[in-house]
């Protein structure tokens, strides 16, 4: 990128954050505390991601051919199904865990390294689980909602979970390389990006407020996840 | 010359009509998905990301299947009663229309995916059901789609759509909501109509 370029995403980006944090669309609720910081923080991110992540994202999706996406996909996918089935295993769900760990068996050995997907081709199920999850099913509360830029929305029990994810590595520990570890984590960041962007096209047409209906689907789905796809009636706060 | 067809059809639908009103809920849910799911993978305008054309394919097929009237009343909540028949009328419309344009942008990417649908336990007398189903997708966990369904005179009807826990009425509810307490029906109208004149979702980039 040329200077000026960047000059002036961090100008538009600066203008923005005032306008938002001036604005009076961000007032806090019992669900978003921290609406108006997390607010400037999504407009922070629709400029930095807008201008710089996507463009990159949609260029990798358009140059790259589909069986290489599917590889890279699968091999990030396969060493996600271990932690699924850590989370499994710490939520008591052995059967799951079971295939969780039979799906990463199969893919690293006979998918070469997880770039095949043999187990769902053979009709061993993914799974989606993760530390946030698990947290919820101890009883943790979720806390409250974050919106990260460059990371999307998060609450802090799901926010502690991705870090507690990030440390267990393993590709830090496995590839000592720093350059390398480098190159590895950007097409990791960039395979989660390019997945998510059929999702957001849908987003960008179906809400009036974008912000918010991220918030709401995205507390709605995690709730989903945490009661196992069956969750108690919400409260209504109709009420108040 | 122009009135034979239509006559035709009149009395080929008349004829069709019962026997769709006596189909299951699930069945119901099985055929359109199937029918929308065939057309879309042999369509070579919609593999193309020809938006306008999955739009048709949506109004023919998808449509008629929706009480529209009912979601748009569920998702204004306590708001319905206090808009007037012309507004709720104009409501319903835009919203039909914004979840139209919404649906179009979503169908074209799922044409790689397959259904499966869960058996269904019913009731000969029940009215209201929830058919259950999951989307597959290559290398993925599947997706569960809930589709909360009505008996009506002219057949089934669905009424709200979950997809993986979140459901479509009541995520608009929150929209509505938050925009009529801020801005009163009238309000949520503009918004509504500035929404579906905004640009189409621009199509997939595979």
């Amino acid at each position: 990128m040329t200077r000026c370029a960047a000059l002036r995403v961090c100008m538009t980006l600066l203008a923005s954050a005032c306008l938002l944090l001036a604005g009076c669309a961000a007032t806090p609720s019992r669900i978003d505390p921290l609406a108006p910081w997390n607010r400037a923080m999504f407009s922070v991110h629709e400029v930095v991601d807008g201008n710089v992540v996507k463009p990159v994202a949609q260029a990798y999706v358009k140059y790259t051919p589909e069986p290489v996406r599917s590889g890279v996909a699968n091999f990030f996918g396969n060493i996600e199904d271990l932690f699924v089935g850590i989370n499994n295993v710490l939520e008591g769900n052995g059967n799951r865990a079971g295939d969780d760990f039979g799906r990463v068996l199969l893919n690293t050995t006979f998918g070469l390294g997880g770039i095949f997907d043999l187990a769902s081709m053979m009709g061993i199920e993914k799974h989606n689980q993760d530390f946030g999850i698990t947290f919820g099913k101890w009883g943790i509360d979720q806390g409250p909602y974050l919106f990260v830029p460059l990371f999307g929305p998060t609450t802090v029990r799901d926010g502690t979970g991705t870090v507690v994810r990030a440390f267990l590595g393993p590709i830090t520990y496995i590839v000592t390389d720093v350059p390398v570890r480098n190159v590895i984590y950007g097409i990791g960041y960039l395979n989660q990006r390019a997945q998510a962007l059929d999702t957001e096209g849908v987003v960008d047409t179906a809400a009036i407020d974008k912000y918010r209906f991220i918030r709401n689907a995205y507390l709605r789905a995690r709730r989903f996840q945490v009661y196992d796809g069956k969750p108690p009636p919400e409260q209504d706060d109709e009420g108040q | 010359m122009i009135r034979l067809p239509a006559i035709t059809a009149l009395v080929l639908g008349l004829c069709v009509a019962p026997a769709f009103a006596q189909e299951s809920p699930d069945a119901l849910v099985k055929r359109v998905a199937e029918d929308v799911l065939t057309t879309i993978r042999s369509d070579k305008d919609i593999q193309a990301g020809d938006i306008a054309k999955i739009r048709q394919v949506m109004e023919v097929k998808l449509v008629p299947n929706f009480d529209f009237a009912r979601m748009t009343a569920l998702a204004m909540g306590r708001n319905w009663r206090t808009a007037t028949p012309e507004q709720q009328k104009q409501l319903t419309d835009d919203f039909r229309t914004l979840l139209v344009r919404t649906y179009a942008g979503a169908l074209s990417n799922y044409r790689d995916n397959t259904m499966d649908y869960k058996p269904l336990r019913m009731n000969p007398a029940d009215t209201e059901v929830v058919v259950r189903t999951e989307v597959k997708r290559s290398g993925q966990a599947p997706v569960q789609i809930d589709y909360s369904m009505e008996k009506t005179p002219e057949g089934w009807k669905a009424y709200d759509v979950v997809v993986a826990g979140v459901s479509l009425v009541t995520t608009y509810r929150d929209e509505f909501n938050d925009t009529v307490k801020s801005s009163g029906v009238d309000g949520l109208m503009k918004a509504l109509t500035n929404k579906n004149r905004g640009p189409a979702p621009p199509p997939p980039v595979k």
